[in-house]
């Protein structure tokens, strides 16, 4: 499956043309005004069930093949693969373990999403730095994700097409939920802003952007498993730390640290309320 | 739904069973606080504190913006008493100025230093206002025809720039930003959006 995807893309820059097509598609439904929102999110809608029947259309499979390369390769100062990382389902074992995070992992004594389990990985298995690693941690605008964002990407389409079935009863996992909840509606900042300004009601837009209801479970289990997605208006794969990193962007607060215990505690709180919502990662987003 | 029974769940299952739950880990202040500092652990200096929160903000985030009546009288009379007025009195701008700082989503974040331009209000994020532009967001009220609506009145005029300096003094817990009292807009900034909305010759009522 792998070899597929590349033999259909080759080494053209397919996100750029992708990316390009599709803003300028949008930008002309835009233009049009608000009459045409309904009829965007319509060709938005026609695009998702037409990359559904054609999996591989999705750039982002190019970031998933990376990722599998970049598991099994061996690397970093120890020069060994993350084959033996455990995701929490054991050591090596993949499938299904996304749908299962973020967990509690008493050897790092953390709650951890997947991004920031293959971060550990990387640093106590395969000997790299993490400050490396975390200093500029997600791609802009046109590069590719970054190498712990595509394993987490691969590592997340390992679990494609399963139901999120985080346990988040252990009491460390207990005690995530209840603080990425609070955090969720914690205001500060210039703009006191705080992520349930614009997440915690229905129907509403920024602009012509819809905002999910994402304290909702029905409209969290509808977005939340589409991440790592590729986003047409960056070119490139965002993954869940990354989402995060750019909402707190807009919210005008500092630099979300990758991998930090707000951004697990976050991703669990919305996890848990997105329990039972498929995970189709990697998505696309606009 | 399969049920697991895992020697925790068996410990809760029996505590139910006996009548006690077992509660929700407390997420204190202090708690929220460590977490958040370390989240942004890095932060040059011009960033810092920015996840600091006022008595206002503190007790919004506690009561999810729907404060009891006597905290909501308590904000509204401290944020109003940190409203700066205009030194001459007058509140109406330049309407056109004010349509360039609602379109301007600029300033403020991460990326934005050193500033290349003012801060805009980024007004219609949330906003409709003026009936030419179509992208407006609904997580705030329409605008549309504000001042016509409002008679033009003179303490509609102060109300709205009361309005857009410190949204909580007219409505405690509001999710607007308190341009003026944050210093996300200056004064002049602030009377251009008044205009915007309140000027007879604006396209918001035109």
């Amino acid at each position: 499956m792998a070899i597929m995807a590349r033999e259909l893309w080759g080494e053209c820059d397919v996100n750029k043309i992708i990316g390009a097509a599709l803003a300028s598609a949008l930008a002309l439904t835009i233009v049009a005004g608000q009459a045409q929102t309904v009829d965007t999110e319509k060709a938005i809608e026609e695009y998702r069930r037409m990359l559904k029947e054609d999996p591989w259309s999705n750039p982002g499979f190019l970031d998933v093949d990376r990722g599998e390369d970049l598991w099994k390769a061996k690397r970093g100062p120890k020069n060994v693969s993350l084959e033996t990382c455990d995701l929490g389902k054991g050591p090596g074992v993949v499938d299904g373990a996304f749908a299962e995070m973020p967990r509690y992992f008493g050897d790092a004594d953390q709650v951890m999403d997947a991004e920031s389990r293959i971060l550990h990985c990387m640093v106590t298995i395969q000997g790299f730095k993490r400050e490396d690693l975390t200093r500029r941690p997600h791609p802009g605008g046109g590069q590719r994700v970054r190498e712990t964002g595509a394993i987490a990407t691969w590592v997340a389409s390992k679990s494609a097409g399963m139901k999120f079935a985080p346990k988040l009863d252990h009491l460390r996992e207990r005690e995530a939920v209840a603080l990425g909840e609070n955090l969720f509606n914690r205001r500060s900042g210039p703009f006191d802003f705080s992520c349930s300004t614009c997440h915690a009601t229905s129907g509403q837009r920024i602009r012509l952007q819809g905002l999910p209801f994402l304290a909702d479970p029905k409209e969290a289990r509808a977005v939340i498993g589409e991440w790592p997605a590729y986003r047409v208006s960056s070119t490139h794969v965002m993954t869940m730390q990354h989402r995060l990193y750019d909402c707190y962007w807009q919210m005008r607060m500092p630099e979300l640290v990758i991998g930090s215990e707000a951004s697990n505690a976050l991703t669990a709180y919305l996890t848990k309320v997105a329990a039972g919502g498929e995970i189709s990662a990697p998505g696309l987003k606009r | 739904m399969t049920i697991r029974l895992t020697p925790v769940a068996a410990l809760s299952t029996l505590a139910l069973l006996l009548g006690c739950s077992t509660p929700a880990p407390v997420i204190t202040d202090q708690r929220a606080s460590t977490t958040i500092e370390a989240a942004f652990a890095g932060a040059p200096d011009h960033l810092k504190g920015r996840w600091n929160q006022d008595e206002t903000l503190k007790v919004c985030s506690e009561y999810r913006n729907e404060p009891p009546a006597g905290i909501a009288e308590a904000i509204a009379k401290r944020e109003l008493a940190a409203i700066q007025y205009p030194p001459d009195g007058n509140f109406l701008g330049d309407w056109r100025r004010g349509e360039a700082l609602a379109q301007s989503g600029y300033g403020l974040r991460f990326s934005d230093y050193p500033a290349a331009r003012a801060s805009g209000g980024n007004c219609y994020a949330c906003h409709q206002i003026s009936k030419a532009e179509l992208s407006f967001g609904t997580i705030g009220p329409s605008l549309s025809e504000y001042g016509k609506l409002k008679d033009f009145a003179p303490e509609a005029i102060k109300a709205t720039y009361e309005k857009i300096y410190n949204a909580h003094a007219a409505n405690p817990c509001s999710l607007m930003p308190r341009f003026g009292a944050n210093k996300v807009l200056t004064i002049d900034q602030i009377k251009d959006a008044v205009a915007l909305l309140m000027a007879k010759d604006s396209p918001v009522n035109r």
